[in-house]
């Protein structure tokens, strides 16, 4: 099977194949991770600069925990690539992006215009997350 | 009343663009119905035993006299002329086509209204006190902090996935009239000595088939740190909260997993981190949102008093009208629950009367109520008489409040495909076994609550009197539970034994409230009695073998 890949960054792919997050713990040259659902994304924290991909696997649509992984990552200001692996649909695509993704490889291929639509539900957006978005709040009180 | 700008505006009508597209590629045959499924519950429409039922959210269940309208004509235009109001506050449609969705959350979101959130393993529609703004014990007004609620929760892009669905409850009085302690999170606001207005968080309560009393998590939260505090409660658990099994998947189950102790540790832990994200709305925000739930013009000259010579017209006030905090006025309810009726059903015309009279009477505003009945909140006294008789006509002045013959019941086994047994016979012939109200009366408050399955959607295990409905081999049998309670003294409700079919549980109704009428001392109500003398002398007589000759 030939893994589609949506890439929305300027940057070279890395080409390093990702490793488990027990693996990265041992491997102090490893740029790639993939994280699992059960895994915890803090444990990268320590390790943020040498990393430049980390997957976070979707082995189901409906388990949600990988919204959270990116969203930390983000948030303690991870930069590189953020790709969301496995059972990623259309229809997600809009919340994945809002939480960090900016890398998808689903199992069912998307086209790139399909996405593009995706992230453009939403005309405007309630919360500030890490996407840079200001939210509807910032807009009605302008700084 | 909130009323949208063009922001809020902007997001129901792209989630209304958004669904139309979804449901044509669903009606081209471009997606299939398990694609499909995730789709439509996203827009609260379920796939039922007959047809689609469409669940509409009314937030903090606070409506307008134009949209309680729409409700109504909605009702004729795509349904069969009637709607069903739920113990979530909100309304639901039996009998929905697939190919009218569309059009119907396009009505919807011309009057500021949607389906969006009613279902899926996401944040769900906020509820709060239906006398919010209007009760004499009132403490904080709730709903500007239920319409910042509604905004954060929606279309939340982290905790769209949940393990399970999650409801929150905010409430600002004393009294809670919300079943607060009964949802993944309630909040109440309280005031310290101080004199500042801080939130209670209790998280991890629940019904269905574990049920749990919420834990105090959060004592006093600064209301500007509100929305923080939530995405910490929510980040817990949307990374701890069991997935393997869905009916350990609820919030409820890992605080008890983990204890209050440790849940609370992780979401202090999260919440100092988020603090330093900026994501709380400005005060600002909620200044904005609080200029629009200003007392409305109340009469100053309004008098208190009262005509009473109508004996029933006295009966109805007695029962269902409610001390307001503006002297002159009174606080409305309208009960949902006639003798032989279907709780929590209204006709078209029916809402669109009440409709009318929120319009005439109660500044343009209405509320449902999670025990399903309507409210009308700021009614001058001097207006009773004539809404009553207008109310009566209507079949709308039922003056059971609160009494047996105010049943909650769940849609059941006659429309939903989750149920095990029918509700709705049984409150029915409940409510024709108690309709004498002067029989009512002299059982005083008594919450009786069906629920056709374990999921409690019925709210069963927080009635003075609770029904299970289960089925058994194949054939429907019902549960009897006495002694819970909703409120500041919440409990859970106890099996009192083996179950009973359709017209056996009548019975064993009845006897129960028999034993409570032998036993009860001054003042007490059927759950103070029970919780006196206990569970015993109610099994005795439910369960009393019939003596052979008489």
């Amino acid at each position: 099977m030939v893994e589609q890949s949506l890439r929305f960054r300027d940057d070279e792919p890395v080409g390093d194949p990702a490793v488990t997050v027990d693996a990265f713990a041992d491997q102090s040259n490893a740029t790639a991770v993939r994280i699992e659902p059960g895994d915890d994304a803090r444990d990268l924290l320590p390790h943020l600069d040498r990393l430049a991909l980390v997957e976070v696997n979707f082995p189901a649509y409906t388990d949600g925990r990988g919204y959270s992984a990116a969203r930390i990552l983000r948030e303690h200001g991870y930069a590189g690539e953020l790709r969301a692996v496995g059972d990623v649909l259309l229809d997600q695509l809009s919340h994945m992006r809002r939480c960090g993704f900016d890398s998808f490889a689903p199992n069912q291929a998307i086209s790139v215009e399909a996405a593009e639509k995706a992230f453009a539900t939403w005309p405007e957006v309630y919360q500030k997350t890490v996407d840079g978005r200001p939210a509807i709040w910032a807009k009605r009180h302008p700084a | 009343m909130y009323q949208y700008d063009q922001y809020d505006q902007a997001m129901v009508d792209a989630r209304v663009a958004e669904f139309r597209d979804q449901v044509e590629r669903r009606l081209a045959g471009d997606i299939t119905e398990d694609q499909f499924k995730p789709l439509r519950l996203k827009n609260g429409l379920y796939l039922q035993l007959h047809a689609y039922m469409l669940r509409v959210a009314i937030p903090y269940g606070t409506l307008s006299s134009r949209q309680m309208r729409m409700l109504g004509d909605i009702a004729d235009k795509y349904d069969r002329g009637y709607g069903h109001f739920t113990t979530r506050q909100n309304i639901q449609y039996n009998w929905i086509k697939l190919q009218d969705a569309p059009d119907i959350l396009a009505d919807l979101a011309s009057v500021e209204m949607h389906a969006i959130q009613t279902s899926g393993n996401c944040i769900r529609n906020t509820t709060s006190d239906q006398f919010a703004g209007a009760a004499a014990d009132e403490l904080v007004d709730p709903r500007p902090y239920a319409e910042l609620l509604r905004q954060w929760s929606t279309f939340h892009p982290e905790f769209d996935y949940l393990p399970r669905k999650f409801k929150i409850a905010i409430i600002g009085s004393e009294t809670d009239r919300a079943a607060m302690k009964l949802h993944d999170i309630g909040i109440q606001l309280v005031q310290n000595d101080a004199g500042e207005i801080g939130c209670k968080f209790y998280v991890g309560g629940g019904m269905g088939r574990t049920p749990m009393i919420a834990p105090v998590i959060g004592d006093f939260v600064p209301p500007l740190q509100m929305i923080s505090y939530l995405e910490a409660c929510l980040r817990v658990y949307n990374r701890y909260g069991r997935r393997d099994n869905k009916y350990k998947a609820r919030i409820k189950i890992l605080v008890h997993e983990i204890g209050a102790d440790e849940y609370r540790r992780q979401v202090e832990e999260e919440f100092a981190h988020i603090l330093t994200l900026g994501l709380e709305p400005p005060a600002a925000e909620l200044e904005r949102i609080k200029g629009f739930f200003e007392q409305p013009g109340f009469d100053a000259n309004a008098s208190d008093e009262l005509d009473l010579s109508d004996p029933d017209f006295a009966l109805w006030v007695d029962q269902n009208v409610h001390a307001h905090k503006q002297p002159g006025y009174a606080i409305v309810n309208i009960s949902l629950k006639p003798v032989g009726g279907i709780p929590g059903d209204a006709t078209a015309d029916q809402i669109r009367l009440m409709a009318d009279l929120a319009l005439e009477h109660s500044f343009d505003e209405l509320r449902v109520t999670h025990a399903q009945n309507i409210v009308l909140p700021h009614v001058k006294k001097a207006d009773l008489y004539g809404l009553w008789q207008k109310l009566d006509e209507a079949g709308l002045a039922s003056a059971n409040l609160d009494l047996i013959g105010d049943i909650i019941a769940c849609p059941g086994l006659d429309y939903c495909s989750l149920a095990n047994a029918r509700s709705i016979p049984v409150a029915q012939k409940i409510s024709e076994r108690f309709a004498d109200l002067g029989r009512q009366r002299e059982l005083g408050e008594l919450k009786l609550k069906i629920s056709g399955c374990i999921n409690a959607c019925g709210h069963h295990h927080a009635g003075h009197i609770g029904i299970l409905g289960v089925d058994r081999k194949g054939v429907e049998n019902y549960q009897l539970l006495l002694g819970g309670c909703e409120g500041a003294d919440t409990s859970l409700g106890t099996i009192t034994g083996p179950g009973f079919n359709e017209d056996g549980i009548v019975d064993a109704v009845e006897k129960a409230t028999d034993v409570y009428l032998a036993q009860r001392a001054d003042g007490e109500r059927f759950v103070d009695t029970f919780r006196r003398i206990g569970m015993a002398p109610f099994k005795e007589a439910i369960y009393a073998k019939e003596a052979v000759n008489g």
